[in-house]
């Protein structure tokens, strides 16, 4: 019988060798699949027991938290904010159904914590459960404030203000606004909102035609390329015909031969088409390239909810090699659309010496124990021009504001160098019909000679003009940063 | 005494006792760690009783059966440990019940070796013995005691006293069907014919082996419990297969259980609807489908690793709404993957393995038919009853409500499994001792 025994106790090894493989299945290699079954609610019940980590303003205002409810092994965390709406952009929001936005997903890894196996078998010992690590934020909540009731005065908008040499956004203000604590109650009414769209973050979703603001991307790529000098002078005569369609100045004002501090001061627009059209498409497009245009921003946002800014045709950004009408894309026209964040950029780039640094909302990373275990380390994006071309361009953008089109954004006592723009935008249905129908603009930066500072600042479907609308956010915004970095 | 003092397997066992200690104090440690807000410091406690019992029992062995195998002794303490610190940590007072059936089924089990030293004498009552095997087996439908659990019957309830007497009626069939091949086994292999290319056993003797097979048909239309029929007939087949050492009647077996199976999965609404559960999950993922579901996703949630001693959810947070229903019966193997891992699950299957081996051992070196039979049946049984609940749970055969082999929360299993470890002693000793002479 002893043959038999042995070849039973085979037959049994096998069994279990079958209980294995079925125990791996459904353990490792169906594991993914299995987590994301509707019927499978382990993964929602787990993330709400992890404590998040806190979201932390400059000055260490608490932007987000988490609180517990129940106790025990029932024990669960939900997501508070304590400033209510103004910072649901671009903090967003992160809860267990409604899912995650902005600032909360992007950086949710750290926010939930590390898990290493390593990690985990040392809290299972301690027995602490899993935490999640606090980040500290670079924006400044006297001037988020500052920039979000600016707004509110003005209509809907958007505000980015950005430090120049560190890429830090101190500023990221998005009217109107919603509050990320109505998100669990009201986020399909808040979807549904197709007119105030408050979910959108306008200063990194909104694509807006950036009028004259783009004026200074196409000076700098003349400036850049060698094509002009601050020197050149050329007539801009009005009306101009451009692609068999006359093309216009303010008063239809006809100017003689003006060098580029006179045009940009006066924002003459054929003054700039002409540049456009010697620039090129190729050439102009390639600045736009190096200022950032036509790729996603390298900001810590989600990829998804930073939009490209560039030519637009039915939703599909064009080349240099697609039929564009350049000279209207100089002055900022044509199907131009950029965001507020993009524009902040070119300021911040002129601003910080031709460089660009990648923008950045975080600051550092603060683990459980209060250990800073990473801090934001300034990276250059690109060197769109170089730092004599950024000195010309700093000096026309001043004249702007001392003697030009956007005197409400001078400062006392201080030299603002910045750009306004005014987009006529008929027919805009987003505006609801009406008279209201300009993209008011205004970027910049301060002091012109040491900048701390660049802003940009738009509002949409308003009557009135850049530096009616735009100006008095920016000067009111850099006024509250100038005075927190002086004092 | 002096022999008992030197037994070299003794030594063995007593080493083979300390990981299994350092193992139980590290697993209750573990669990008192994570959950010392809810759970009193008695837990460390626990951990230094139930090592004194297993010492004590140790003792007990070297002065009883000095000679009989060194490994099973722990590595059924180890499965023991294993399930207490599981059941503790879903509930302290779960653990105590545990406990206490734990030294009840180590004092049966050394009433057990005390009386049956001659287990022989058991074949001379096999007749009784299978008697009172199915009337256990049949006990659950008697009006007034029996109970119905989740559409099958499997509880006695006698008094003050509730047991699952399938348990013990498991220990009874193999007594009987040892006995009963034993005597038997010749006849069988001899008077075999072959009918159609196929062997068959004598007509005289099978009526006693359909009777078997009709016995299982019977607990599937009576106790509508799939798994504990499949438990028994397979084990039933085993035996078959060593007494006889003809395969042909492990196939025909097998065949005349799955047709009955199948025909009784068609007309018994409790056994069809076990078998669409198993096939179609998905259908009612909130109702009956539910815990077959939640035992695979907690699997997927232990992955490699587990999420550590008391880290799985049981319940719903906050609540006593079971997420994984039955964790410390039916389904405790899905927590042990989900709390450690893959290769916990590895730990654990291997340990039921390496018991099953032991106990082909000790049948391999018994020296009668009986005693062979015996142990081969008991191992058999034993291993085959792990796989019926892990096979359940994994979704490799149709999930019932089958008690893992002493780590699941339940007295009856304990007892009864402990019972079953002392025959296996009982037959190793004396076939140990008849080896060295």
């Amino acid at each position: 019988m002893n043959r038999q025994i042995v070849k039973l106790f085979g037959l049994i090894v096998v069994l279990f060798a079958v209980l294995i493989g079925f125990t791996s299945y459904w353990a490792v290699f169906d594991a993914n699949a299995l987590k994301g079954k509707e019927a499978n609610a382990r993964p929602l019940l787990e993330q709400q027991q992890i404590r998040r980590g806190r979201i932390l303003a400059a000055d260490g205002t608490v932007l987000a938290k988490s609180v517990a409810k129940g106790h025990g092994s029932g024990r669960r965390y939900v997501r508070r904010y304590p400033q209510g709406s103004l910072y649901g952009h671009p903090i967003g929001y992160s809860f267990v159904r409604q899912g995650d936005s902005e600032f909360e997903k992007f950086h949710n890894d750290e926010l939930v914590g590390s898990e290493s196996e390593f990690g985990s078998i040392l809290e299972q010992l301690s027995g602490r459960n899993q935490e999640g690590d606090d980040i500290v934020t670079n924006i400044d909540p006297a001037a988020q404030q500052v920039a979000m009731s600016s707004l509110q005065e003005q209509g809907f908008g958007a505000v980015v203000a950005i430090e120049p040499a560190s890429g830090r956004v101190e500023v990221l203000a998005s009217n109107p606004p919603y509050d990320p604590n109505r998100v669990p109650y009201e986020l399909e009414k808040l979807n549904l909102n197709s007119f105030e769209t408050p979910l959108l973050d306008r200063a990194t979703q909104g694509l807006y035609p950036p009028g004259s603001t783009f004026k200074v991307v196409t000076a700098a790529a003349g400036l850049d390329s060698g094509l002009i000098t601050p020197q050149t002078a050329f007539a801009a005569p009005s009306p101009l015909e451009v692609e068999t369609q006359p093309l216009e100045n303010d008063f239809n004002q006809s100017f003689p031969p003006i060098a580029l501090d006179t045009a940009l001061t006066n924002s003459v627009n054929t003054w700039f088409a002409q540049l456009g059209q010697k620039l090129g498409q190729g050439t102009l497009f390639e600045y736009m390239d190096r200022f950032g245009f036509n790729s996603t921003p390298a900001i810590d946002l989600p990829s998804d909810q930073v939009y490209k800014s560039g030519v637009y045709d039915e939703g599909e950004l064009l080349g240099p090699g697609d039929p564009v009408d350049i000279a209207r894309v100089a002055m900022g026209q044509e199907r131009l659309a950029v965001t507020p964040l993009q524009m902040a950029e070119v300021a911040a780039a002129v601003a910080n010496g031709g460089k660009l640094i990648k923008p950045q909302i975080w600051s550092r990373v603060i683990d459980p124990d209060g250990r800073v275990t990473k801090r934001l380390d300034p990276s250059e994006y690109s060197r769109p021009i170089d730092g004599q071309t950024a000195e010309e361009l700093t000096t026309a953008m001043q004249g702007v504001v001392s003697e030009g089109t956007g005197a409400n954004a001078a400062i006392p006592g201080v030299q603002v160098a910045g750009k306004t723009g005014t987009a006529e935008t008929p027919g805009n249905e987003s505006c609801g019909g009406g008279e209201a129908e300009n993209q008011a603009w205004f970027i910049g930066f301060a002091p012109a000679q040491d900048p701390q500072v660049a802003i940009a600042a738009t509002v949409e479907c308003t009557e009135r003009f850049g530096n009616d609308a735009a100006a008095p956010i920016f000067k009111a915004v850099a006024e509250q940063i100038l005075e927190n970095e002086g004092s | 005494m002096m022999s008992a003092l030197r037994s070299p397997a003794r030594n063995r066992e007593l080493l083979a006792l300390i990981p299994v200690a350092l193992l139980l104090s590290a697993g209750f440690a573990a669990v008192f760690a994570q959950e010392n807000a809810r759970l009193g410091n008695l837990s460390l406690v626990y951990g230094a009783y139930f090592l004194a019992v297993c010492l004590a029992t140790h003792v007990y062995l070297r002065m009883r059966l000095p000679d009989a195998d060194p490994y099973l002794f722990p590595l059924v303490a180890l499965l023991t440990a294993f399930g207490l610190v599981m059941v503790y940590r879903i509930d302290e007072s779960l653990a105590r019940d545990q406990a206490n059936w734990f030294v009840l089924g180590l004092v049966l089990f050394a009433l057990t070796i005390h009386f049956l030293r001659d287990y022989d004498v058991l074949e001379r009552y096999r007749y009784t013995i299978a008697g009172a095997g199915l009337l256990l087996l049949l006990a659950p439908r008697l009006p007034g005691i029996g109970q119905q659990v989740n559409g099958a019957y499997l509880g006695v309830k006698l008094g003050p006293l509730a047991f699952q007497p399938a348990e013990f009626s498991k220990i009874c069939l193999v007594v009987f069907l040892a006995s009963y091949l034993r005597e038997h086994r010749e006849v069988l292999i001899v008077g075999a014919r072959r009918v159609l290319g196929v062997t068959l056993p004598p007509l005289k003797h099978l009526g006693p082996l359909l009777v078997v097979w009709g016995a299982s048909m019977l607990m599937l239309v009576f106790i509508r419990d799939l798994g504990s029929s499949l438990m028994f007939f397979a084990a039933f087949l085993a035996l078959l297969y060593v007494a006889t050492g003809r395969f042909s009647f492990v196939v025909i077996g097998m065949a005349l259980f799955l047709l009955g199976a199948w025909f009784f999965a068609s007309t018994v609404p409790h056994v069809h609807d076990r078998v669409e559960i198993w096939l179609n999950p998905y259908n009612e993922p909130a109702g009956n489908g539910y815990q077959i579901l939640q035992s695979i996703f907690a699997q997927a949630d232990g992955g490699l690793f587990g999420k550590g001693l008391g880290q799985a959810l049981v319940d719903f947070p906050g609540t006593h709404r079971a997420l994984l229903p039955a964790a410390q019966t039916d389904t405790i193997y899905s927590l042990i993957v989900n709390e450690l891992g893959l290769f916990g699950a590895c730990g654990v299957i291997l340990t039921y393995l390496l018991v099953a081996a032991r106990g082909f051992k000790i049948a391999l070196l018994a020296d009668d038919g009986f005693s062979k039979l015996l142990a081969t049946g008991l191992t058999a049984v034993f291993a085959i009853q792990a796989f019926v609940i892990v096979g359940g749970v994994t979704r490799v055969i149709p999930l019932t409500g089958v008690t893992l082999p002493f780590v699941s929360y339940g007295g009856s299993s304990i007892v009864a499994n402990f019972v079953l470890l002392a025959l296996l002693l009982l037959i190793s000793d004396r076939a140990r001792r008849e080896a060295a002479l």
